[in-house]
């Protein structure tokens, strides 16, 4: 493997970890903000550079200086995108709420997570990925806030995520328990990503944390990056069907209950759940392309997302916590947010222009390569999405005008961190080949990281044309019943597919001959 | 210069024009540099001139070439060569683009022209033409669209500038709720048109009107389909163009719509969004020819949403409003048209409609002035229109009037029979989810239930 030619991958984890405990001996908030801006641009800063470095090497991984860190195609760009979300949080907090959010705290857990996207070991990924649970925890505590519902939610996770690794380590009896180890952490890691019904946690933290904790904890989408490092690798299909369908379920549901809040974090948390759970979906999809719109999704929702929620914590602190049952006019007072929170929030749906619609269109595409049923529900949950996010804007920024005795507008700071976003937004969604080429590789990477044994399972049972059908296909062929499940096959073949086995006999027309012939 | 170059050239200015006048709008908003009324009026008039020249002389080219159609690819937004995924950008120019693209520009300049006099002083000055320039762009994307995936991204546009200028007058609530339906009915459009673009994708292997419709140029071409494959399209086309267009059961967003100021009602509900369902139709006829069910489909839901409007057109009690409903008897009349089989007619009646709903659209606010007007120079008041026709109605028929007075109830059917159920279900399971994280919390889990409506704006200190 290579070796890239300078310890930015050590930088990155070092400098916050130094900074968090520069920070935390600071006595003035003022101070705190302003070294912990500095500990987290230089992060950013050495992130970027990992990730041009690596670039330049034209190779699939490289490890940093010492052992267990390794940059790939995977997580080559995510080192940035995190250490920017955790710069433009720190960025964006306000002097109003210097006192109630911990730039310690934060840089303790920018420093984990970055850790934890430079490693691909799994044991090292497991560790920082338990690790990682404990700065939302603390603040929990110090905050005198309930804890209970999350500890018992993070509790679990660790549980099993560590018997899942133990059992996996000490695997060298029959398969079933190899087979455990994978069930095992399969739910770890969706209690991780906030499955469906094991989602409530997300909700109390937003609940109860300050509202920049809550939204470094989720938007990285540390879960889905659990499932590309510890279970892809090893899942049977079975277990592929199972995420997809616990994904689909929770998109499907999150984005309904997003339109039902009638508070803003709530709403948002729902909304980002029902995005989280559509990467998933195209985790699993086992096609190139549904892998790369998977991949792409992931990338422009942490972005989109993460530049919705900071512009609505700018409303926050202004307003307090939002209800959505109500007008609150404030167009009036911050027309530039109203326009970044439109922006960000139709990015966050795919909207043409930004930094989604290429994405979603490659993961309706390869999602409905593998069965059209998970494709249409995937549209739909789009389409609720964005009745989601104008029923907000319209909440927040419409209605008759309040008067307000000081200057509302949007501080520099402030400006800056959602200006950057959106123009990544904007500008990846107008140029998105770089990004969707760099996640084609990954793809391909991960599609390859699968044994051939989950290859020649997706191929053994002979279906026609060497069509690649993933997990959930086959999953509700067994429900159905063999025969009915053939029939529904063929009926969903018919048609409306019923060129495609013409198409799939064309050499790598698609990529599933590619993956079946483990290409 | 050869031919293709001089294309290449004035088509990109075709595109170029409205992206750069979005671009210079969207850019001062957002960095907060407000242009005057004077720059952004100018700015407008002088993007939409170019654009119009730019399809003028195309449309000069074309006739002195003799070329029917002149497709021109952009290139690939973006590409997997691997999997022969291509992102074309590719605009074609042939008889049913150049006339729609060309009277796009015409109406916007003149209905841009008399909005930069309507909205004078208008606090919202800058933010209306924003949202105009939006709907420019994706007006002219969508029209000039060479693969179904341009049209779509022209489709969104269209609907989100349509939503946010329905909310134009946002300090009131009705607006806003109004466009959160128009919103609603876009969203669903879209929906069943990005399943249709990608099961035509999926079906045929192509995205490329000529590749799906066949190499022969509007209204010529054999869509590469099977009957069934092309039922199954056909009807989500249609359900995406029923949602765009106002056509039944979707009627009840038109009305609506006419919150908006009366410059953005005249061109998007007179002229042109209420259009883009017929012209989505238009595009794709090849394969509404495949299927006569689907043809059926479509001359049915035309006739009933002309007769629904025209019943509920005659009982308005505001001008905007009936308008609205005499606009949609026409889309219905188009969309029967094209169901039949014709092409021609139907781009003629959409381009006439569009120009004379307009006018009356824009002359809308001064209806009562001319009216007086009119009564000044007879010196009497006028025959009501249409006195003698409602004799000839028998009692039973003049029940239909009926239908028409809460407009078909049609937004109260989908209240009732899908939104009310829907919410019930989620509102119920946000409650086993409260008294879940009550219980395992041991006390009243949820801060936001104790938040204000309207909480008071907190001074920062």
């Amino acid at each position: 493997m290579h070796e890239l030619p300078f310890p930015w991958l050590e930088l990155c984890v070092l400098i916050p970890s130094v900074g968090a405990l520069w920070v935390k001996f600071t006595r003035d908030p003022d101070i705190a903000r302003s070294r912990s801006l500095a500990a987290s641009g230089l992060a950013l800063a050495c992130a970027v550079a990992a990730w041009q470095t690596f670039s330049r090497m034209s190779t699939f991984e490289a490890r940093g200086w010492w052992g267990p860190l390794v940059i790939d195609e995977l997580s080559a760009p995510k080192l940035p995108l995190a250490a920017l979300i955790y710069f433009l949080t720190n960025m964006a907090t306000l002097r109003t709420k210097v006192r109630e959010f911990s730039f310690a705290r934060s840089l303790g857990s920018e420093a984990i997570l970055l850790a934890t996207f430079a490693c691909k070991a799994p044991w090292a990924v497991a560790a920082l990925l338990a690790a990682g649970t404990v700065p939302p925890y603390l603040e929990l505590r110090k905050g005198r806030k309930p804890t209970r519902v999350y500890l018992l939610h993070m509790s679990l996770f660790v549980a099993l995520l560590g018997f899942g690794q133990w059992l996996l380590m000490a695997n060298h009896g029959p398969a079933g328990r190899a087979t455990l180890a994978v069930a095992v952490l399969t739910a770890a890691v969706l209690i991780r990503g906030g499955v469906v019904p094991l989602h409530c946690w997300m909700t109390d933290l937003f609940e109860h944390a300050t509202f920049g904790t809550a939204l470094l904890f989720v938007t990285p989408m540390v879960g889905a990056y659990g499932v590309t490092r510890l279970v892809l690798p090893i899942a049977s299909p079975e277990v592929l069907w199972a995420i997809s369908l616990a994904s689909l379920v929770t998109a499907v549901y999150a984005a309904g209950m997003a339109l039902v809040q009638r508070e803003a974090r709530r709403f948002f948390c729902y909304l980002f759940l029902s995005h989280s759970s559509l990467v998933l979906v195209g985790l699993e999809t086992a096609t190139p392309i549904g892998l790369t719109g998977a991949l792409s999704v992931w990338l422009s929702v942490a972005l989109s997302l993460t530049g919705f929620g900071l512009t609505m914590r700018c409303v926050e602190c202004r307003t307090g916590r939002i209800s959505l049952s109500a007008f609150h006019g404030l167009f009036q007072h911050v027309p530039m947010l109203a326009a970044l929170f439109l922006i960000t929030g139709l990015g966050s749906i795919g909207f043409p222009g930004t930094a989604g619609f290429v994405g979603l269109e490659l993961l309706v595409e390869g999602a409905i390569q593998a069965f059209p049923l998970v494709g249409a529900l995937v549209v739909i949950v789009a389409a609720m999405n964005g009745l989601a996010v104008m029923h907000a804007y319209f909440r927040i920024f419409t209605g008759r005008p309040h008067a307000a005795s000081v200057d509302l507008s949007v501080r520099p700071a402030e400006k800056a961190s959602v200006l950057v976003l959106s123009a990544l937004i904007v500008g990846v969604g107008l140029y998105p080949q770089p990004g969707v080429a760099s996640r084609y590789h990954a793809a391909t990477g991960l599609a390859g990281a699968r044994p051939r044994d989950g290859r020649r399972q997706l191929h053994g049972e002979g279906r026609a044309g060497g069509r690649a059908e993933s997990g959930i296909g086959r999953g509700v062929h067994r429900l159905l019943g063999g025969g009915l499940g053939e029939i529904v096959a063929a009926e969903g073949d018919g048609e409306l597919r019923g060129q495609r086995r013409e198409v799939s006999r064309m050499p790598r027309r698609r990529g599933e001959v590619d993956i079946l012939r483990g290409d | 210069m050869n031919v293709d170059l001089l294309f290449t050239v004035l088509g990109a200015c075709v595109v170029g024009a409205p992206t750069l006048l979005l671009a210079v709008l969207g850019l001062t908003a957002l960095l907060a540099r407000p242009l005057s009324e004077r720059a952004i009026s100018r700015w407008t008039a002088s993007c939409v001139i170019v654009g119009l020249a730019a399809t003028v002389a195309i449309l000069a080219a074309m006739l002195k070439t003799g070329a029917r159609s002149v497709p021109l690819t952009l290139g690939d937004w973006v590409a997997i060569p691997q999997e022969h995924f291509h992102f074309h950008l590719k605009l074609v120019f042939d008889r049913l683009s150049v006339p729609f693209a060309i009277l796009t520009f015409v109406l916007t300049g003149a209905v841009s022209a008399f909005a930069g006099r309507y909205m004078h002083r208008e606090p919202g000055y800058g933010r209306f033409f924003l949202s105009f320039s939006v709907f420019l762009l994706g007006m002219t994307v969508a029209s000039l669209a060479g693969t179904i995936e341009t049209l779509f991204m022209g489709w969104e546009l269209v609907g989100l500038a349509s939503a946010l200028l329905v909310a134009f007058f946002h300090e009131r609530a009705a607006p806003v709720l109004n466009a959160q339906r128009v919103w609603s009915v876009y969203r669903l459009s879209d929906a069943a048109f990005l399943l249709a673009a990608v099961a035509l994708h999926h079906a045929t292997g192509a995205g490329d009107f000529a590749g799906l419709m066949g190499t022969g140029p509007w209204p010529q071409g054999h869509a590469a389909l099977s009957p069934g494959q092309a039922l199954g399209v056909g009807l989500l086309l249609l359900v995406a163009a029923a949602g765009k267009s106002a056509l039944l059961p979707f009627s009840g967003w038109l009305p609506r719509a006419m919150e908006g100021p009366t410059p953005s009602s005249a061109v998007f509900y007179g002229a042109f969004s209420v259009h883009l369902g017929a012209f989505l139709l238009l595009r794709v006829s090849p394969i509404l020819e495949l299927s006569l069910w689907l043809c059926a489909a479509v001359v049915v839901l035309g006739l009933a949403s002309a007769a629904f409007a025209s019943v509920a057109g005659r009982i308005q009690t505001d001008i905007k409003g009936a308008l609205a409903f005499a606009s949609l008897t026409q889309v219905g009349i188009i969309t029967a048209e094209i169901g039949l089989g014709l092409r021609y007619i139907p781009l003629i009646h959409i381009i006439g409609h569009a120009c004379l709903r307009t006018l009356q659209l824009l002359r809308a606010p001064s209806l009562l002035r001319d009216y007086r007007m009119l009564e000044n120079a007879v010196g009497g008041h006028l025959n009501a229109a249409g006195a003698a026709s409602r004799e000839w109605f028998p009692d039973g028929l003049r029940r239909l009037y009926r239908v028409g007075f809460d407009r078909g109830q049609l937004d109260e059917a989908i209240d009732r029979f899908v939104v009310r159920p829907f919410g019930d279900i989620f509102r119920w399971c946000d409650r086993m989810e409260r008294n879940w994280t009550d219980f395992l919390s041991g006390a009243a889990s949820r801060e936001s239930d104790r938040i204000a409506a309207v909480a008071a704006v907190e001074e920062e200190v």
